[in-house]
C-alpha cells in the first residue's frame, strides 16, 4: 500500500514538472516561430513607419528604447527608495524590533498587489499634479510596482549580515556610516540580484505603463514625452486584424522574451556567488 | 529607557526557579555581599581595567550584578562560567558595543587606565581604539586580505601606502598568518579556511594598535591545531597587551590563563590567580563547577 502510495506520488510529481517545462518550452517554440521571420536588423534600428501605433514598417526602436529608459529610470528611484529603508530596518533598528515588522509586512503586502492597481494609483497621482502620460509617470508607476521587490529580497540577505561583522567593524572604530558601507559591500551580489529581479518584472509589466507612459512611435527625449514599451508594442500590435503586424507583436515578445532570460540568468548567477560568500 | 527597580530584579532573580533547585535555596548569590567572595589578595598593583559596581540592565533583565574586578596588565585574564551568566555581556561593555542596541541601562564604573570610560567626556573611538575584538566565529571584512587589515588603520586616518604595506606585513607577522597569505594578499578575506580568518581578525584587531584584546570564545569555531596556534599567539602576544578571553573549555584556560574570574548568572563568584582559583578555590560553587558538576 505504501509502495503504490509512493508511486503515485511519484508519478504526480514527476507529470507536474513535465507541465512546467513542457509550457517553457511550448512558449518558447510559439514565440521563436512566430517571431523569429519577423525579426530583422531593422526591428532593432528602425522606429515604426506606416501608420501611428500599429504600422507595418520599421521597426521597434520606440518600445525597445522606451523600455530601457522606463526600467533604468524605475531602477534608480526604486533603489533610492529601497536601499534607506533596507539600511534602517537592519543597521539601525534592533534584531527584534516592531516597526522593522511592520515595514517588512507592508513590503510583502505591497509585493503582492496586483501592478494594474499601481497603474491606477500613479495615474490618480498624475491627476492630482497635473502630469501628463510621460516617460516620468511611467518611471513613478513602474518604481512603485518593483520597491518592494527590491526592499523584500534586499534585505533577506541584509538580515543573514552577522551582527559579529558590525561589531568587529565598531571595535576597529568604524562609525554609523562606515558600518551601512561595509553592510552594503557584504550583500553586494544580493542587491545585484535584487536589481536583476525586479527589471525582469519591470520591463515585462504593461498593466502599469498602460496610463502612465502611455505609448507613443517615436524614442521619448525627455522625461515628459510618452513612451513606448515593448509589452505594450505587444498588446496593440497583437490586437492589429492585419497579420503582418500581429507577427511584429511575436518579434516584440521575442525581444522582450530575451531579454528576460539574459536577466534571470544572471541573477542565478549572482544568488549562486551570493551564497558562496557566506560566512 | 525603561528599567525596573534594582530591588524587584533581584528579588526576581532570588525567586528564579534554577537558582532555588540548583542550590536548594542557598544563600550563595546573595547579590549584596557578592564583592566578598572576590578575593581580596589579587595582586595588582596597577589594573588595565577596573570595574566597580558595575550593573548592566539588558532589556530589563539585570544581566550583570555589581561586578568588581580588575583586569591585570600585560597578562591573560580568562572569564569562565557557564553559559548566559554575562560573559560577553561584560566583555561588550569594556569597549561599549553595548550601547548600540536600545534598552540598555548601565550603573556602577569601568575605568580604562584609570579613565571611566562610560564618561559623557570620553571619546568612544579613543575607548575602541584601545581595544581590539576576537569574535567567537571570525568574521572577516567583505574586501581583501590587505583590505582587512588596512581597515582601521584607514579609518584612524593613514593614507600612505608605503605605511599601510608595513602594517598590513607587521600585524600579518604579529598574527602568525603572513607566511600563508602574503602572495594573495588582494584576494577576497572569506577563501581563507577558518582558521587562518581567525587569526586575519586577530590581526586586523592588532592593526590599530590596541592595548587589550578582548576574545570572545575565539578558538571555539576552530579545530585543535588552529586553537593551539592561537593560544600561542596569545600566550606570546601578552608580553606586550593584556588580554581577556571568554572561554568554555576549562582545559584552556588551564593552559593559558594567569587570572581567572569566574562568574554565574551575572555574578562574578570568585576572581583569582589562576593557580589559585583552580588549587585552592574558596567558594563551594566554583569547586562544583571546576569538577564538572554543572557547565
Ligand atoms: N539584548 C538582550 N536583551 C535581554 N537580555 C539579554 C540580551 N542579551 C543577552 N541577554 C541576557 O543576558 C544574559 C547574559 O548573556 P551573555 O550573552 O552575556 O551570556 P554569556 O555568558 O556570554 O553566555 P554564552 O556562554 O552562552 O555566550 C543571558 O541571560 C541573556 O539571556
Ligand atoms: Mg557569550
Amino acid at each position: 500500500m505504501r509502495k503504490l502510495e509512493e508511486k503515485i506520488f511519484k508519478t504526480l510529481m514527476r507529470i507536474a514538472t513535465l507541465v512546467i517545462l513542457g509550457s517553457l518550452l511550448l512558449i518558447f517554440i510559439a514565440i521563436i516561430k512566430r517571431g523569429l521571420p519577423a525579426m530583422s536588423w531593422d526591428m532593432l534600428t528602425k522606429i515604426p513607419g506606416g501608420g501611428f501605433y500599429i504600422g507595418k514598417e520599421g521597426g521597434l526602436l520606440n518600445a525597445i528604447a522606451g523600455s530601457v529608459f522606463l526600467v533604468i529610470g524605475a531602477t534608480i528611484l526604486g533603489l533610492a527608495i529601497s536601499i534607506p529603508v533596507v539600511v534602517y530596518i537592519n543597521v539601525y533598528l534592533p534584531r527584534k524590533s516592531l516597526f522593522a515588522d511592520i515595514t517588512r509586512l507592508s513590503a510583502d503586502i505591497l509585493f503582492g498587489i496586483p501592478s494594474i492597481v499601481y497603474g491606477a494609483f500613479a495615474f490618480t497621482l498624475m491627476i492630482y499634479f497635473g502630469l501628463k502620460t510621460s516617460l516620468l509617470a511611467g518611471i513613478i508607476a513602474v518604481s512603485l510596482l518593483i520597491t518592494p521587490i527590491l526592499i523584500r529580497s534586499m534585505d533577506e540577505v541584509a538580515r543573514l549580515v552577522p551582527k559579529d561583522l558590525k561589531d568587529a567593524a565598531l571595535s576597529l572604530g568604524a562609525t554609523r556610516y562606515e558600518i551601512i558601507k561595509v553592510v552594503l559591500k557584504q550583500i553586494s551580489p544580493g542587491i545585484t540580484t535584487a536589481i536583476l529581479l525586479s527589471i525582469g518584472r519591470a520591463i515585462g509589466d504593461a498593466a502599469s505603463v498602460l496610463f502612465t507612459a502611455g505609448y507613443t512611435d517615436s524614442v521619448p527625449t525627455s522625461l515628459s514625452q510618452p513612451a513606448a514599451t515593448l509589452p505594450l508594442a505587444i498588446f496593440f500590435q497583437l490586437s492589429s486584424p492585419i497579420q503582418e503586424v500581429q507577427d511584429r507583436a511575436y518579434a516584440a515578445a521575442l525581444i522582450l522574451t530575451a531579454i528576460v532570460l539574459v536577466l534571470s540568468l544572471l541573477a542565478r548567477y549572482y544568488s549562486r556567488k551570493l551564497s558562496k560568500n557566506k560566512v | 529607557m525603561r528599567l525596573l527597580n534594582p530591588r524587584d530584579m533581584l528579588v526576581r532573580a532570588k525567586k528564579s526557579p534554577k537558582v532555588r533547585t540548583l542550590f536548594g535555596g542557598a544563600a550563595v548569590l546573595e547579590p549584596e555581599n557578592s564583592h566578598l567572595h572576590v578575593q581580596k589578595d589579587m595582586p595588582m598593583e596597577k589594573p588595565h581595567i577596573s570595574v566597580r559596581n558595575l550593573n548592566v540592565y539588558l532589556q530589563q533583565n539585570h544581566v550583570l550584578k555589581n561586578v568588581n574586578i580588575d583586569i591585570p596588565s600585560n597578562a591573560i585574564t580568562c572569564i569562565i562560567g557557564p553559559s548566559g551568566c554575562g560573559k560577553t555581556t561584560l566583555l561588550k561593555t569594556f569597549n561599549r558595543l553595548l550601547d548600540q542596541s536600545l534598552e540598555v541601562k548601565i550603573d556602577g564604573e569601568v575605568l580604562l587606565d584609570g579613565e571611566n570610560i562610560h564618561d559623557p567626556k570620553v571619546d568612544i573611538m579613543h575607548i575602541r581604539k584601545k581595544m581590539g575584538l576576537l569574535s567567537q566565529r571570525p568574521v572577516p571584512l567583505p574586501m581583501s586580505i590587505f583590505d582587512n587589515i588596512a581597515y582601521g588603520p584607514r579609518i584612524h586616518g593613514i593614507r600612505r601606502k608605503k605605511k599601510l604595506e608595513r602594517l598590513v606585513q607587521k600585524y600579518l607577522k604579529s598574527a602568525g598568518l603572513w607566511e600563508e597569505v602574503k602572495d594573495r594578499l588582494n584576494t577576497p578575506a572569506n577563501r581563507l579556511s577558518i582558521g587562518q580568518q581567525q587569526r586575519l581578525c586577530l590581526a586586523r584587531g592588532l592593526a590599530v594598535e590596541p592595548e587589550i584584546i578582548l576574545g570572545d570564545e575565539a578558538t571555539s569555531a576552530l579545530d585543535p591545531i588552529s586553537s593551539k596556534k592561537i593560544e600561542e599567539l596569545f600566550l606570546k602576544l601578552k608580553e606586550e597587551y593584556s588580554i581577556v578571553l571568554v572561554t568554555h573549555t576549562l582545559r584552556q584556560a588551564k593552559r593559558i590563563a594567569d587570572y581567572i574570574i569566574f562568574m554565574y548568572m551575572g555574578e562574578v563568584v570568585e576572581a583569582g590567580t589562576a593557580d589559585q582559583l583552580f588549587n585552592n578555590p574558596q567558594q563551594e560553587l566554583t569547586r562544583e563547577y571546576l569538577s564538572g558538576y554543572f557547565s
